[in-house]
């Protein structure tokens, strides 16, 4: 490993100590793989040559699961896909289904729906933050971004009983009432929240170790994102300003006002940037959204028993991670004929070879981490 | 937890007189007429029909919308009610300016384009698939391949439905294609027309079992590689294993 040639080789092309090319596999069990991902690194000294990510290991099978289920069954299946941001994955579930049936949510429950989205994605957000650090080495933001997330935690579990795998909402609607309370409490977390952000954003934004870390690691141009299907804060930060809630709004996102932050470079700096800002956009829809909870029902009146026309729909929303989307095909009985998901992290970590090339070895850790993956919903 | 069902009366009611046989042949008179004053969320959802943009702009257009509205109030009021005569929204011809720029180009390789739930469904013939993508991508501007799939209808001649959803940035619009592909014909693979297809078609064929013909690398992604069987298929029973795996890899007997 100490081979002296290392200083030259970052000169010249990689190819050149072919002979000494070895393969290092990382994972399944390395702390900073996020769960169970396996690389398979072909290394050329110190640099990455080619890279290879061995995933599976924790398929469930979820979309064959789905066809033996009801659709009110399935859905709480597809909180353990994304499981750090079970909200999202279920809202993009409901409305996929809404829409397949040609229903609607009624006003009240969207509303209250964006507000506990845009919650999960701070959430979301914060556990990426805190882990991704940790990856690199700075110890300390994990345990402030732990400290928010748990009053995030604590609102879902007044809202609906559950931290973690919520299962928040239902086909149609709501299934609970918000509690007494849920604005002040909500109010008060964003009220706090914008301080905490600037907190994190001391600790590291312009922290020289973490620049140093981040700055022009794993860059992806935004060309290359497109062409490999990558979406979320990762296309956002290689410069494509293209956000689901704004593209194609859901819920009662039509209804806010919001930035959709932006960078150049698509670094993994950058992409710190934009989740950052994102989280502080995030909190202003919040913001928003508890001034006026308009009154009425929570749930449409769509029946106990779903059964959509044959036919099909594809229906998306920009989770954390990028784009969450649903293909569900009915043939008109009880039980979903087929249930697609479409995996925002699948399919950044395609992006994974190409950022990694040609980087150190002790990047690909910032590199894994800068997609922000959950292998539950990789692996499904 | 702190949640009242009492609360949740509007929510509750439906579905309990739902769920008796009789109350629901009454049911559909009331929703279908409630489903009235639900229509104005329908136009909330107007201002935002991405895939329905194309339907708007067309000559279709006019039957459209009121094929539509009709269809969103059958499905709701239909929900216990026995597979009835309410008329299944059938998908609609879709005829907008995309589908009669590939069947100017392409001629009889574009099958069949429809319109369901407002979404863009383009049927081709399977061969000339990577054809018809690359002009999609270089001409029509679909930019991203959102995803790749397949359904499998296993009592049909060709039994699988590779479905490909591009997404057009210029557009701001999404457009579905659709190839049927048999039990052992390869299909086209559209990796070197969107590199995001690589894994896509790996996890098609890992559960599937269809070939993409052209593609670099194609093995199983999910399963373990000598796995047997394509586990999404429909003849694929879901207490199925593949005991010798499981036997030689976890050295237990299944406990299916």
């Amino acid at each position: 490993m100490s081979d002296p040639r290392i200083t030259e080789l970052s000169n010249v092309s990689t190819t050149v100590l072919g002979a000494d090319e070895i393969i290092l596999n990382m994972g399944p069990q390395h702390p900073s793989t996020h769960g169970v991902l396996r690389v398979k690194l072909k290394l050329d000294g110190e640099r990455v040559v080619h890279s290879e990510c061995i995933i599976g290991y924790l398929h469930r099978g979820v979309e064959k699961i789905a066809e033996h289920r009801s659709y009110q069954q399935f859905a709480p299946y597809v909180d353990r896909m994304d499981y750090v941001a079970a909200v999202s994955n279920g809202l993009g579930y409901c409305e996929a289904v809404e829409k397949l049936l040609g229903a609607e949510a009624p006003v009240r429950a969207r509303v209250v729906r964006t507000i506990l989205t845009e919650l999960q994605r701070i959430a979301s957000h914060l556990l990426w933050l805190g882990t991704h650090a940790l990856d690199i080495g700075a110890l300390t933001p994990v345990f402030y971004c732990f400290r928010e997330r748990e009053e995030i935690l604590k609102i879902f579990e007044k809202y609906c009983g559950a931290r973690l795998t919520t299962h928040a909402f239902r086909i149609g609607g709501l299934q609970y009432e918000t509690y007494d309370g849920f604005e002040q409490d909500v109010k008060r977390f964003c009220d706090d929240f914008d301080r905490k952000i600037d907190e994190y954003e001391t600790l590291l934004t312009e922290n020289r170790i973490w620049v140093g870390r981040t700055k022009g690691v794993g860059i992806l141009s935004a060309a290359d994102a497109i062409a490999l299907g990558v979406t979320g804060p990762v296309l956002r930060a290689s410069g494509r300003k293209w956000d689901l809630r704004k593209a194609m709004p859901y819920a009662a996102y039509d209804q806010y006002k919001f930035e959709i932050p932006t960078r150049e470079t698509g670094d993994t700096y950058d992409r710190y940037v934009v989740r950052m800002e994102e989280m502080r956009q995030s909190r202003l829809i919040c913001l928003q959204a508890i001034e006026n909870i308009p009154a009425g029902p929570i749930m449409a009146r769509i029946g106990k028993v779903l059964k959509p026309a044959p036919g099909e729909v594809y229906h998306s929303i920009e989770a954390p991670k990028g784009e969450l989307g649903y293909y569900i095909v009915s043939d008109g009985t009880t039980q979903p004929y087929r249930v697609r998901v479409r995996p925002p992290s699948f399919i950044n970590l395609q992006a994974f070879d190409k950022m990694a090339r040609g980087s150190l070895v002790a990047d690909v850790v910032a590199i894994i981490g800068t997609i922000d993956i959950v292998l539950g919903e990789v692996d499904r | 937890m702190a949640n009242d069902p009492s609360e949740k009366d509007p929510v509750s009611k439906p579905p309990a007189s739902g769920a008796e046989e009789k109350p629901i042949a009454q049911k559909p008179a009331e929703p279908s007429q409630t489903a009235s004053p639900a229509d104005p969320p329908k136009s909330v959802e107007a201002p935002a029909p991405k895939p329905a943009a194309p339907a708007a702009t067309t000559p279709a257009a006019p039957g459209t919308p009121a094929a539509k509205s009709a269809a969103p109030a059958a499905p709701a009021p239909k929900a216990a009610a026995p597979p009835a005569k309410e008329a299944a929204p059938k998908p609609l011809p879709l005829d907008n300016e995309l589908v009669q720029k590939l069947k100017a180009r392409f001629g009889d390789a574009i099958r069949e384009a429809t319109l369901d739930r407002k979404q863009a469904i383009v049927t081709l013939a399977a061969d000339r698939l990577r054809e018809i993508s690359r002009y999609c991508r270089d001409e029509e501007k679909f930019d991203m391949l959102v995803d790749l799939t397949a359904v499998d209808w296993p009592k049909r001649e060709k039994r699988f439905d590779v479905i490909l959803i591009l997404y057009s940035f210029a557009k701001n619009e999404r457009v579905r294609l659709k190839a049927h592909a048999g039990e052992t014909e390869p299909v086209p693979s559209v990796c070197e027309i969107w590199p995001a297809a690589n894994w896509l078609e790996r996890e098609c064929y890992d559960m599937f079992g269809i070939v993409f013909a052209g593609h670099p690398d194609l093995k199983r992604i999910l399963m373990p590689d000598e796995w047997q069987g394509y586990p999404l298929r429909k003849d694929y029973d879901i207490l199925k294993q593949d005991t010798d795996w499981v036997r030689e890899n976890l050295g237990i007997e299944s406990g299916q």
